[in-house]
């Protein structure tokens, strides 16, 4: 006699604990759920709470000026405090896309060299030493980036400066280098090295979900390697790489000391890449100890605001990019 | 898992935990106590918080060292959280005492009144520089404020000559290095620059200012020493034991009075005695008067409750205090710190004796 109706009882009747550790894992991981997004809630509101006094202060010009005064400079005379934090803004978006710039071809190219080409000895030590990368603690990339690598770069910018100095529009993105060679590139550089490993791990991952029928496919009809990985590969692994790169984006805008110790701290928004800036999570950093007043210390939690939008932003840009990819490449459904 | 095993690794544990906990309950080393003097603070008993200015931390840390070598049963602790927090943490009474640059303003945290201010040691605050070829320099204040207001552009400035009749200044960019971190050292030089540093100076004076966009940053004092250390043709302001510590060239500074006074610990003193001291005990030493005085020198104060609840923390806060103020000046020379003058000396332990507890 075949049971149609399933009352959630075992063969003897009785009601059985599968029923309340289904419960328990509901609500437990309701729970969880519930928790994360009411962090990221709270974390948004007192933010912005604390935050209000400097943004009512400056208005829309928090994010459209780039005068950055953090203190009365003429005591009781006509100029006040100005809090504009586009000079900011733009530090961390060139920073990020300098490090974007270099790390997504090396990352998406070890990953490819680990998944297609590498012997399988080669795999485990190769992922060993990139993964030791993403242990090194930022404030040592940062101390190596202001003691060594600063300073050596520095002949190096010269070098372009001399050679592109002169052309009409990458002259000024290659202008002058600052002595030190703390800049937005030479942050840029140090951040791309920091997010190679997250980058490289992801991809990695999503490139071993490739279905190898595909891949077979390419190849039985004709395709080099490279054709291969470009009609059987990069379309199945599109979203999930675009994925990974935000989360590579996300670690080069938030990266605080590495960055903070590295850029200079100018508050400027010059196209020469070889120029003294600050981004939005240095000058927290920088000035948190001592903001000056309290008008400060909102300012600098503001700038922290800025940047989560901004990071809301870019990402959910990223979401739309995969969708519309996702569409054309893979025929989801709209 | 067989029973050997189990047995072999709960002994282990338990061999582990009794180590920790023995090492955990390890006494304090016994210290020897100098003999006769200071044994009044011997009695003193208790833990005492305190937190604030990171200038005067090295003289504060050296001077806790000591004391507890004195008063061996009391405890005080003193964290370098910056003037404004410490001021802050005081005003909540997290802190039994706070160390701060600067005066309280009324956005600090502490209700005016119920403290008091007591001087303490004060340091110059170096102008350093790194020019290959040029071992002494004199800087008048103007000169310092149009160098620092990128008025001045390169060391072979008429203005720059004028100062150092019969040295040869290379034709060199100055580079010019300053604090990327709010600071009290920026607040202390800035004050001067607005004293004396004429119409070069035009960004006022602040814990951090607006400074102009080809000049570089550097994280705390050891930051700009390092960035002056390694440009040639850098100028930076560094407190003096910083300095001192990296090895960097100062230049000598104009002074109210019209002499080129080196950065030192004595022109530190002259000019804690040539400033005008307020009923309160702050007192301004930036540009005072005097013909050795060294006209950067950052005061720095602590910050006592006029009246403390609990009596043997009053007790231990004054007895430090005291003990800082008489015995623990002798130590301030061997941080690179200056000591007070005898008259603000006097004024600061009358001023404890009023705090009540």
């Amino acid at each position: 006699m075949t049971q149609t109706v399933n009352n959630n009882r075992n063969s003897l009747g009785r009601r059985g604990r599968g029923v309340v550790g289904d419960r328990t894992f509901l609500i437990v991981s309701l729970i969880a759920g519930v928790l994360v997004l009411a962090i990221l809630a709270l974390i948004l509101l007192t933010t912005l709470r604390e935050a209000w006094p400097a943004f009512r202060y400056s208005g829309t010009d928090f994010v459209t000026s780039p005068t950055w005064v953090p203190n009365d400079p003429d005591g009781d005379g006509p100029a006040k405090a100005q809090f504009g934090a586009l000079a900011f803004i733009y530090g961390t978006v060139i920073v990020s896309i300098i490090a974007l710039l270099f790390a997504v071809p090396i990352s998406i190219g070890i990953a490819l060299f680990l998944t297609e080409l590498a012997p399988l000895r080669l795999r485990t030590p190769v992922v060993t030493v990139i993964d030791l990368l993403a242990a090194i603690p930022s404030v040592v990339f940062g101390l190596w980036g202001i003691i060594v690598v600063g300073p050596r770069l520095v002949p190096i910018y010269d070098w372009f400066h001399d050679v592109l100095g002169d052309v009409p529009v990458l002259g000024s993105v290659f202008g002058k280098p600052i002595a030190s060679g703390r800049s937005f590139m030479t942050a840029g550089l140090i951040v791309a090295i920091m997010i190679v490993p997250i980058i490289t791990s992801i991809t990695r991952e999503i490139f071993n979900t490739v279905p190898t029928e595909d891949k077979q496919a390419a190849f039985a009809l004709g395709a080099t390697r490279w054709e291969m990985i470009k009609g059987a590969v990069f379309p199945h692994s599109f979203g999930g790489m675009v994925g990974a790169v935000m989360l590579g984006m996300g670690r080069a805008m938030g990266e605080t000391i590495a960055v903070a110790l590295t850029m200079g701290a100018a508050v400027q928004i010059v196209p020469n890449v070889f120029a003294s800036g600050n981004t939005l999570p240095a000058v927290i950093a920088q000035n948190w100890g001592d903001p000056g007043s309290e008008l400060g210390r909102s300012a600098l939690i503001a700038c922290g605001v800025v940047l989560f939008g901004i990071t809301i932003l870019v990402n959910y840009g990223a979401r739309i990019i995969v969708r519309r990819a996702e569409v054309r490449m893979k025929g989801a459904a709209v | 898992m067989n029973r050997n095993v189990l047995t072999r690794r709960s002994i282990l544990v338990g061999v582990a935990l009794a180590t920790l906990a023995a090492a955990g309950c390890a006494s304090k080393e016994p210290t020897t106590t100098p003999s006769g003097a200071a044994n009044e603070f011997a009695s003193l008993s208790g833990a005492v918080k305190a937190s604030g200015a990171s200038f005067p931390n090295a003289y504060y840390q050296k001077a806790i060292d000591e004391f507890l070598k004195v008063a061996d049963n009391a405890d005080v602790t003193y964290n370098s959280v910056g003037s404004g927090t410490g001021k802050k943490e005081f005003g909540q009474g997290l802190t039994d005492f706070a160390g701060s640059d600067s005066t309280v303003k009324d956005t600090d945290g502490v209700a005016s009144g119920s403290f008091y201010y007591i001087p303490t040691v004060a340091a110059p605050i170096t102008v350093s520089y790194n020019l290959s070829g040029v071992d002494s320099l004199k800087l008048s204040g103007t000169t310092v404020g149009s160098i620092f207001g990128r008025k001045i552009t390169k060391w072979n400035d008429p203005a720059i000559v004028a100062d150092n009749p019969g040295v040869t200044l290379p034709d060199k960019a100055i580079t010019v290095v300053h604090r990327s971190d709010g600071s009290g050292t920026t607040n202390n030089f800035t004050k001067f620059l607005v004293a004396a540093g004429g119409p070069g100076w035009t960004l006022g004076s602040g814990d951090s200012v607006a400074w102009a966009a080809d000049t570089q940053g550097g994280d705390k004092n050891t930051g700009v020493a390092q960035l002056v250390k390694q440009g040639d043709g850098a100028v930076g302001y560094v407190d003096f034991a910083d300095a001192t510590a990296s090895g960097l060239k100062f230049a000598s500074i104009k002074n109210k009075d019209g002499q080129f006074v080196a950065p030192s610990l004595d022109g530190a003193t002259a000019a804690l005695a040539g400033a005008e001291v307020k009923d309160d005990l702050t007192y301004n030493p930036i540009n005072a008067a005097g013909a050795a005085t060294y006209p950067i020198t950052a005061p720095t104060y602590l910050l006592l409750k006029t009246t403390y609840t609990d009596a043997a923390k009053a007790k231990l806060v004054k007895g430090f205090v005291r003990w800082l103020l008489t015995d623990g000046q002798s130590f301030a020379a061997s941080v690179n710190f200056a000591k007070l003058p005898a008259d603000l000396q006097q004024k600061a332990l009358s001023q404890l004796n009023k705090v009540q507890g």
